[in-house]
């Protein structure tokens, strides 16, 4: 069989049980892929041998059979899972050379469901951007181009090198993590599908943490029948995690019937942004349409407080991150700077922190550390706290009027040019999250499709978003779209 | 219910060149919780350990960590919160306080600011027979401690002991009711006593399980009334924070110096400023730690990886259902029940294991006999040894045989004495002891008399004397005693010597 890296799970879960492929053969296929996929820079450290190591245990699983449905699938891992014995930084240089000596309780979950991990994937720097170029290791790079342009263009972020590993076919599917949109972005901009489950449902614990309050771990997928099966496999309450929730993990992949007749689909109109480009509304229009066609019920609804959403995120994520952060001082592990005569301790704090953070990173530090103190915190912290509540009730307004999911635009824009932002006002990196935002601060699930191209043949996607620990009717009218939207199309392969 | 009446101590009062001055003092008393778990990891607390050997991932702050409350902790900061007659909030949480040294990995310090889970009770603190100060608690929250910073190694480096990281506190916080050095020592006493029995914390101050900061202030003669009528701060002089005492005799002395120093800057027309100090104590003064424009801006703010802790008033409930009776109530008792002094049941009730001590020697026996026993010989000999109660060599049922003997008139006072010493230090029954070394007091009347009239006939010039001088027969007394070995009942010689000189 050729091209096994570019299976899907569910493809590949079936062949394996079949025994039509094996689990070695699927991940030397994909070890071949990231070897000649250097260009995208989206596999930062791999782990060929302990791919190899975990493809023959898988096998023996899979011939002893009874095996699960993730046993042997090749997977990217966010360098922000820590992963014992292999490097876990964050990408970011204060954390250079950290190896943990634990596992991340998703990527045990995986790796006991038999799972292969191929090695770790590039990200923003703490998963603080919306372009991949804040990494220490340098940008990923999205495997899509524009028509007859070979500009570099931005898998998007913070996940990005798991979405440019996914769109690639670098790995069968990766890990993504979702703070404000950092799962659902890249997976719109890279054409593939990218789930937040609800907030508590997959274990924070051994995921370097960015906002505590709004991290959620995800998979990012070649299809929504593929993010059902690995969600499965990450989800699950943990003991370890006060904020993961104690409730059973239901068969996801059995909700996708593709029936969702008289089901009701929200549109929110906040969502129609000044200035957003006719592609995307008119992307936005036809997922309505395909809806429709279905059988469900699509209804106008309202969620006013939807513009407060992004400057109460960029609040409340910062101020969180702000305290996160302290811990990397250089006085346990990572990077610590070299001292001059007399410096004391304030000086190693300043300079291992200036060298070890990019310029994201300690922006959002000094704003993180500005809301919290005195005589501002109630002005800005406390507010954006109120505002949050305001969102979450906004969802449960519609929720309670019978919507079951609400369908928006993922992103404002396809994938843009790597260092087309780098002078821009931040705020304007920021505004990519628009869209995202609002479904981290309500904590609750949602989901990005591929739907279609633009004019310059980039993917765009749709967004889906559920009701709380309902990810299984989500996906199930993801699933509507992605069929409907029948979405075949491929970079075409440049690197 | 206890029924306490009292009368409030005077304030410490200090005159000044302008007048009298008195004094305002509120402690933060910060206990650790007696477990043997830290408060939010698994990792042991155990005192003394090697550098760094009791260190979970999560104290270290290594990425990706989340705390995990321990129930365990919680239990006692409930248990100290009902000891203290104080309100118990069934919803609290937990709060980030924000800076950075080595010695705290995370960069904060999990606390609770916004929403502790004790609010307000109070200690009654026994200033003398009838006179005590009842000083309001104004809450009590669990947090982290801190590790250590070891400065003093190595000339260019410092070292952290990260094994106190994580370690759970209780901080007791105290209105400003305390008056004066006395009862700022009291109160800490007071309350160490109520910790150790209801088995929150050890009290162990020396291992610094049990330190305090202290706040004082002072001010003008009628001022702290003012204040007390209206809850209106403005009627009390700024406050000095002292921090981290951990010797009842240095909080003594720090409040002491600290009040005279204020006094001395208002006297010379100066102000107050409101800061941090320390105690040094090879000095006896305080010095300025830092002032309230260097104080740290804490950034206090919800913990994101903890959930609001919520508890049931069903478990409340079981918990002050199983709560020991404490120490007011126990000297109460003892006083009624017993007929002991004030005094005395202070002292059998310091502490948990003196008070079950007397009882199981008092039970059945004459209360006040056991407790002159267990106060002047038991405690009296433990002292001289250095050894606290749960180290005495003689039990209660040894102590209480003795007693028995001395009551059936087996023994007299002064064979007691010897037997105890015997007990003390060799073990054994002292029924049995008495009989073996022959030691039963001599009651047979023959042997007596035959003892006395031995005396009589050796002495005939003194037996002259008596006869003008009655009061020579206790003369007469002494020297049967001496030649029985002392083991001839005193009262009956005493009998017997007055019968034969005809007194």
């Amino acid at each position: 069989m050729g091209d096994l890296n570019r299976m899907t799970i569910a493809e590949a879960r079936d062949a394996l049980r079949r025994g039509e492929v094996s689990a070695v053969e699927l991940t030397e296929a994909c070890l071949a892929a990231i070897e000649a996929a250097g260009a995208l820079n989206a596999v930062v450290h791999g782990t060929p041998e302990l791919a190899l190591e975990q493809a023959r245990a898988a096998d023996a699983r899979l011939r002893a059979g009874g095996a699960p449905d993730m046993c042997g699938i090749p997977l990217g891992i966010k360098d922000l899972f820590c992963t014992r014995g292999v490097p876990s930084q964050a990408a970011s240089f204060i954390l250079n050379g950290f190896r943990p000596e634990y596992e991340s309780t998703v990527t045990s979950r995986l790796f006991e469901a038999g799972a292969v991990m191929l090695g770790k994937l590039n990200m923003d720097e703490f998963a603080m951007g919306s372009s991949n170029e804040t990494s220490t290791y340098g940008s990923a790079v999205n495997p899509w181009r524009r028509v007859d342009d070979e500009t570099p263009l931005t898998p998007g972020g913070s996940s990005g090198g798991s979405a440019a590993a996914v769109a690639a076919d670098l790995c069968l599917a990766a890990t993504g993590t979702d703070t404000g949109g950092s799962i659902r972005q890249p997976a719109a901009f890279s054409g593939i599908v990218g789930l937040k489950p609800t907030y508590g449902r997959c274990s924070r614990w051994g995921i370097i943490a960015f906002a505590s309050s709004l991290d959620q771990a995800g998979p990012m997928t070649k299809s929504v029948r593929d993010a059902a099966i690995m969600l499965a496999a990450m989800a699950g309450h943990d003991p370890k995690d006060s904020t993961s929730a104690d409730i059973p993990v239901p068969d996801f992949e059995a909700a996708l019937n593709g029936d969702i007749r008289g089901r009701k689909i929200g549109i929110p109109r906040e969502y129609r942004m000044e200035g957003m480009p006719a592609e995307i509304e008119s992307l936005w229009a036809e997922g309505r349409r395909m809806l429709r066609d279905a059988g469900a019920e699509v209804v106008d609804i309202s969620l006013p407080h939807t513009k407060y959403a992004l400057p109460a995120y960029y609040v409340i994520a910062p101020a969180e991150a702000s305290s996160n952060l302290a811990r990397y001082d250089g006085v346990r592990y990572g990077h610590r700077a070299k001292l001059g005569a007399g410096d004391g301790i304030t000086e190693m704090y300043e300079k291992t922190r200036a060298e070890g953070f990019g310029d994201e990173v300690q922006r959002r530090v000094m704003i993180g550390t500005y809301v919290l103190s005195a005589g501002f915190y109630d002005a800005y912290y406390n507010r954006a706290r109120k505002v949050r509540t305001l969102i979450a009730k906004d969802f449960e307004d519609a929720f309670a009027q019978g919507v079951e999911a609400i369908l928006t635009p993922t992103t404002p824009s396809a994938a843009f040019g790597l260092g087309e932002m780098a002078d821009a006002d931040p705020v304007r990196m920021y505004l990519n999250d628009v869209f995202t935002v609002t479904v981290n601060l309500a904590g609750l699930p949602a989901v990005s499709v591929p739907a279609g191209l633009d004019s310059q043949g980039l993917p765009l996607g749709l967004q889906l978003i559920g009701r709380p620990w309902e990810e299984g009717a989500l996906l199930n009218a993801a699933h509507v779209i992605e069929t409907a939207a029948g979405f075949a199309s491929r970079p075409s392969r440049w690197w | 219910m206890l029924d306490l009446t009292f009368d409030a101590p005077k304030p410490r009062v200090i005159s000044g060149a302008t007048g009298d001055w008195e004094m305002v003092i509120g402690m933060e008393v910060h206990a650790q919780v007696a477990s043997k778990a830290k408060l939010f990891s698994g990792a042991s607390t155990e005192f003394g350990a090697e550098p760094n050997s009791n260190v979970s991932f999560v104290d270290a702050a290594m990425p990706g960590m989340l705390p995990v409350i321990n129930e365990f902790c919680v239990e006692q900061a409930v248990r100290t919160g009902l000891g203290l007659k104080a309100k118990i909030n069934l919803k609290s949480a937990f709060d980030r306080k924000n800076y950075f040294y080595p010695d705290l990995p995370q960069g904060y310090q999990i606390s609770q600011l916004y929403e502790p889970i004790v609010g307000e009770g109070e200690v009654i603190v026994w200033m003398g027979e009838g006179v005590a100060r009842r000083v309001r608690i104004e809450r009590i929250h669990i947090e982290q401690d801190a590790g250590k910073s070891i400065h003093d190694m190595d000339p260019h480096m410092s070292f952290v002991d990260l094994n106190r990281t994580g370690v759970a506190l209780m901080e007791i916080v105290s209105r400003p009711d305390i008056r004066g050095p006395e009862e700022a020592a009291a109160y800490v006493t007071k309350l160490r006593q109520i910790l150790r029995y209801l088995g929150t914390c050890d009290g162990n101050m020396q291992n610094g399980n049990l330190r305090a900061d202290v706040n004082v202030s002072v001010c003008r003669p009628g001022d702290y009334e003012r204040y007390r009528e209206s809850g209106d701060f403005s009627h009390l002089g700024t406050r000095c924070e002292i921090k981290n005492m951990n010797s009842m005799r240095f909080i003594q002395q720090a409040i002491e110096f600290e009040a005279r120093r204020q006094i001395a800057i208002l006297e010379d027309g100066g102000e107050v400023v409101q800061e941090t100090r320390l105690f040094d104590p090879d000095r006896g003064e305080t010095r300025s730690m830092r002032s309230k424009e260097e104080a740290h801006d804490y950034r206090y703010f919800p913990d994101p990886d903890l959930l609001p802790l919520e508890i049931e008033q069903e478990w409340v409930d079981a918990i002050r259902d199983s709560l020991p009776e404490l120490p007011d109530e126990k000297k109460a008792r003892f006083i009624a029940e017993f007929g002991l002094s004030d005094y005395d049941a202070s002292v059998l009730t310091a502490d948990v294991e003196s008070a079950a001590y007397f009882e199981d020697v008092a039970r059945g026996r004459d209360g006040k006999l056991a407790a002159n026993w267990v106060i002047n010989e038991l405690f009296g000999r433990l002292k001289k040894d250095g050894h606290d109660i749960t180290r005495s060599p003689v039990s209660p049922g040894q102590l209480g045989g003795i007693i028995d003997l001395i009551r059936k008139g087996d023994i007299s006072g002064k064979i007691a004495k010897e037997l105890f010493e015997i007990v003390y230090t060799e073990g054994g029954d002292p029924a049995r002891i008495v009989e073996e070394r022959g030691m039963k007091q001599v009651t047979d009347a023959g042997a007596i008399e035959a003892a006395v009239d031995e005396v009589i006939a050796a002495n005939p010039a003194q037996v002259e004397k008596a006869r003008d001088n009655p009061k020579l027969a206790g003369w007469f007394v002494g020297q049967v005693m001496k030649a029985t070995g002392g083991k001839a009942n005193p009262k009956a010689v005493n009998e017997i010597v007055r019968k034969k000189l005809d007194l």
